[in-house]
């Protein structure tokens, strides 16, 4: 039988505030155990919630980056469970009236087309502390460094049918995220984590199969990995005549497979109500309309005119606008060079082969953008030549020289466009090799183009590869031809 | 100076006649000496004490002096207290020192007020007679056989029994009105987000407000105007600015139109109660007010909707005790889950475990709409009765309890003691403001006339209440034991 896979996500993204989402503690990655944890982050007795701001501007950003409705009530309420690292016995979360509504996320997928996957909508809450249980010999530590930084809960629909469309999903909504500034999107550290309802049914029935809930991925990869082991064993089952059943299961990375952590009938009833300690956030239509109006071009809409404004091919506006920081690399570039296709074409071959080759980030790119559109503009206006430019490139990515002015200054690449000197060098070469010339002349006029190669060759490395190849070529082949 | 008001003490104060050590150091004798017999006490902060009233008497000697600079008070021991346990009643909390004031401490620590100590209550609040207190009950000064009422039980007989002049309270179903009631002395409830609840210890969030407690309606208005405010702490209190409620006091009351609630004066009500409550009105007509009988037709369902409501949020503000950061621990844990059931089995008493249970239930997964929902429905209703009310007539006036203080012991089932708040609960579930001023006796013990107004009308209730003690003297009486010193 042929299966479907359907698959949702639930995405935490943590919120790039200062402080966190109910009281004034900093929410700096990697301090001192319970160093940056308050009355409030403890749930002494007493103490109050107070919203922060930053956090309901970062939520609805993200609501309005994808066209979602924002409802203009929305209530915090109170999600009660047990736990050593939940310091107040509830976490703070929005079940019934959550800040952001039904929007949409559009993927690409590998063949270059695109699809749009709906949000269900994405609620603001407080992540818990963290519960440390080595070390302590037998009882177990807890950080609350952590307890109260904001998360946005985006829940999408079960609109995914592989484990490639989780995670392009998951990209695009990392991207959207870091485009808007709202989280650093940091997976490593656990600024970005999901939970992954996974479930199969027979192609072509539309009735959803029982799902299977794998909790906290915190990769791409082993997004895909969960999936593609859940899938396998979900279909296995079934066809060894089981059934799913409905639980939370865990990704064990290491072993590459899921296993199960609780069954449905073990879940806890979280006792959802409204928290009495936070007023209802009314928002204020003039505060939204300012806020979409701050809002930066976004991944999508990027894409949309690096192909129709700048004439970019899809797969290149796409691997472009993937990242904030890639696409404003290459806006940066274009502008200084002026040219779209060139900037594209340097940015994607020589600067990310570079990049991949030593493993940085385009933030960590040893050549600017203003290096790069300097070093561009100079193969425009003929200052140099292609051979020249890629010289200049990798002195710059040593660090040998400020811009590529200097370089080619120093290291006198500059292109010769001087007939005479050229064509100096050309009658040179033509006399120094009567083997070649001989040759040359006894072919079919057909193959003498690929065998004009070789003279080039000889006056480029003549001109230490500062001769116009255009001109080089064009001499070569009028005295050539002369002398058949 | 023991039984003066905190009015009076003001003015002895301002003229010099005792300085605020003199007036502390006796205060803190009267409370060695006979709080053994009343035990409205948790914890006395005798050395604290001794250095704010020195520290007032020289701000008083640098001409920098207000109303309340000097004055010796008591908080219950739900305000956490910087320095100073703050119990709660509760085992849980027998080990628990907050490292910050409350809102409303800081704001009468500034206003330069003394304060003697932490005041007994029912545990975390709950209860209507302070025998629930981990610290055993406290006594009634006009009657140790009677209950002095609660939760705010050891703050009414504080000053009733003549150890301080005021006492801050919280009230989330009566647990300032009813005590005050009971023993004798005038207790407002503010309007809900009138005082900051910042560093009380929540009950029921909803329908928690902290309040002052004294011996007139003046002494409460000076209070009030120091503990009043937003508090950028407190999300639910409102930005709203705080008038001097001293100012209207003494405005006339011809015209005022009281209603009387037909459903306040119905069976259960003790029949002394009844005739007390019927003399202060007679004294409002003979001031210049009107009376006319008025509805609150959702009464009856008051307390079956806050008996979902308050246990619901108190199963979850009650969580954070589970022995883990702060508070009783069980001896030895085995894990997790044995760490959570004998620390909360052991901290707990009887009445907050049965309202966790019940909140926890009302709460679970099929039961909510049935419960909670109906309940916030019911409370919709209850708030319209009044505002409907208030259309018509510019105060509401009836018993603040259906009986006066019963004897200890006395209440042996938990639903009768619920009953005693049938007076007081609609008025948390609506958010309105509520003061109990004392109105007589029934046999020996006292009986409090409650007023209630609509939002923000506390000028008006103060007005309303001060009036009539300017035309009675109930509120000047003092029980036995205060006689002593004569």
């Amino acid at each position: 039988m042929e299966w479907e896979t359907v698959i949702g996500l639930e995405v935490h993204v943590q919120l790039a505030t200062r402080s966190k989402i109910f009281s004034g503690s900093s929410t700096a990655f990697g301090a001192e155990p319970n160093t940056q944890a308050n009355a409030v982050d403890l749930g002494l007795p007493g103490v109050l919630p107070v919203l922060n701001e930053q956090a309901v501007a970062m939520a609805l950003k993200f609501g309005l980056g994808i066209h979602a409705d924002i409802p203009e009530v929305s209530v915090f309420d109170r999600k009660n469970y047990f736990y050593a690292d939940l310091p107040k016995g509830y976490q703070t979360s929005q079940m019934y009236h959550p800040i952001v509504g039904a929007g949409e996320v559009e993927i690409l997928l590998d063949d270059g087309t695109s699809k749009i996957i709906r949000v269900h909508h994405a609620h603001l809450e407080e992540d818990a502390g963290k519960s440390l249980h080595e070390d302590f010999h037998g009882m177990t530590g807890i950080d609350l460094n952590r307890a109260g930084t904001p998360l946005l809960e985006i829940v999408s629909e079960p609109d995914m049918r592989s484990a490639k469309e989780a995670a392009a999903y998951l990209k695009a909504i990392h991207s959207i995220v870091t485009y808007l500034g709202i989280s650093d999107g940091n997976m490593a550290e656990g600024s970005m984590r999901c939970d992954v309802n996974v479930s199969v049914r027979p192609k072509g029935q539309e009735a959803f199969g029982t799902r299977a809930e794998i909790k906290n991925v915190n990769s791409f990869r082993f997004v895909e990995r969960a999936i593609a082991y859940e899938v396998e064993r979900q279909v296995e089952l079934i066809e060894d005549g089981g059934k799913v059943v409905q639980e939370t299961r865990l990704y064990d990375p290491e072993a590459d497979e899921t296993r199960s952590m609780r069954t449905k009938e073990e879940a806890n009833d979280y006792r959802y109500f409204p928290c009495p300690d936070l007023l209802p956030v009314v928002l204020d239509c003039a505060y939204v309309d300012h806020l979409r109006e701050s809002l930066p071009e976004l991944p999508a809409e990027k894409r949309a005119r690096f192909q129709d404004e700048l004439g970019l091919s899809a797969y290149d506006a796409g691997v472009l606008s993937a990242s904030r920081e890639m696409a404003e690399y290459f806006e940066q570039v274009k502008d200084l060079c002026g040219d779209a296709k060139q900037a594209a074409n340097w940015v994607q071959g020589e600067l990310s082969g570079a990049l991949n080759r030593d493993g940085l980030d385009i933030s960590d790119s040893p050549v600017s953008a203003e290096q790069l559109g300097g070093l561009i503009k100079r193969v425009i206006d003929s200052t140099i030549n292609g051979k020249a430019a890629k010289q200049v490139f990798q002195a710059l990515w040593n660090g040998e020289g400020d811009s590529a002015d200097q370089i080619i200054e120093t290291k006198g690449l500059k292109q010769v466009t001087d007939t005479g000197a050229i064509e100096a060098m050309v009658d040179q070469v033509i006399s120094e090799s009567p083997a070649q010339v001989a040759q040359y002349r006894d072919a079919e006029p057909d193959k003498r183009g690929k065998m004009i190669g070789y003279f080039v060759g000889q006056v480029m490395k003549a001109s230490r590869g500062t001769a116009n190849p255009q001109q080089v070529n064009g001499l070569l082949k009028e005295k050539l031809d002369a002398l058949c | 100076m023991h039984d003066k008001t905190l009015t009076e003490i003001s003015q002895a104060l301002a003229a010099g006649t005792i300085s605020s050590r003199e007036l502390t150091q006796d205060l803190l004798g009267r409370i060695d000496r006979h709080d053994k017999t009343i035990n409205s006490f948790i914890t006395v902060t005798a050395d604290q004490a001794l250095s704010a009233a020195d520290a007032a008497d020289q701000a008083r000697a640098n001409g920098q002096a207000g109303p309340l600079t000097g004055v010796p008070l008591a908080l219950k021991d739900i305000f956490c207290t910087k320095d100073v346990r703050t119990s709660c009643g509760s085992r849980m909390l027998d080990n628990f020192v907050a490292p910050y004031d409350a809102s409303v401490v800081e704001k009468l620590k500034a206003a330069g007020s003394v304060s003697l100590g932490k005041t007994n209550m029912d545990e975390f609040a709950m209860g209507s007679s302070n025998e629930s207190s981990f610290y055993g009950a406290v006594k009634n000064p006009w009657d140790l056989n009677a209950v002095p009422g609660g939760s705010s039980g050891g703050s009414a007989a504080a000053i009733a029994a003549g150890f301080v002049p005021a006492a801050l309270g919280t009230d989330t179903g009566g647990s300032i009105r009813q005590p005050a009631a009971f023993c004798g002395i005038t207790g407002l409830k503010p309007t809900y987000g009138r005082v900051s609840r910042y560093g009380m210890i929540a009950y029921a969030s909803s329908l928690d407000q902290g309040g002052p407690m004294a011996r007139s309606a003046e002494d409460c208005a000076h209070l009030l105007n120091a503990i009043a405010g937003h508090d950028v702490r407190d999300s639910t209190s409102v930005a709203r600015g705080v008038p001097d409620y001293t100012e209207e006091l003494t405005a006339p009351l011809s015209g005022l139109k009281i209603g009387l609630p037909r459903e306040y004066f119905g069976d259960g009500l003790d029949s002394g109660v009844r005739q007390a409550i019927d003399e202060a009105i007679k004294v409002y007509e003979s001031l210049g007010a009107s009376v006319r009988e008025v509805s609150l037709p959702h009464t009856q369902y008051a307390i079956p909707a806050y008996y979902v409501i308050a246990p619901a949020e108190a199963s979850s503000n009650l969580s954070r005790y589970d022995g883990v950061r702060f508070g009783h621990r069980c001896d030895n844990p085995l894990d997790l889950i044995d760490l959570y059931k004998r620390s909360r089995a052991e901290g707990f008493g009887e009445e907050v475990k049965r309202r966790i249970l019940i909140g926890t239930h009302t709460l679970s997964e099929g039961f909510f709409d049935a419960y909670y929902k109906k309940a916030q429905q019911v409370r919709r209703l209850i708030r319209q009765d009044f505002l409907d009310a208030f259309e018509e007539v510019d105060v509401l006036m009836g018993p603040a309890a259906p009986t006066p203080a019963f004897d200890l012991g006395a209440q042996k089932d938990p639903v009768s003691m619920y009953l005693q708040d049938i007076y007081t609960i609609a008025v948390n579930l609506a958010g309105i403001p509520g003061i109990s001023v004392p109105a007589g006796f029934s046999g020996q013990r006292p009986v409090g006339l409650q007023i209630l107004g609509t939002h923000f009308a506390e000028t008006r209730l103060l007005n309303v209440a001060h009036q009539f003690q300017q035309a009675t003297d109930w509120h000047t009486k003092r029980p036995a034991m205060t006689e002593e010193n004569r």
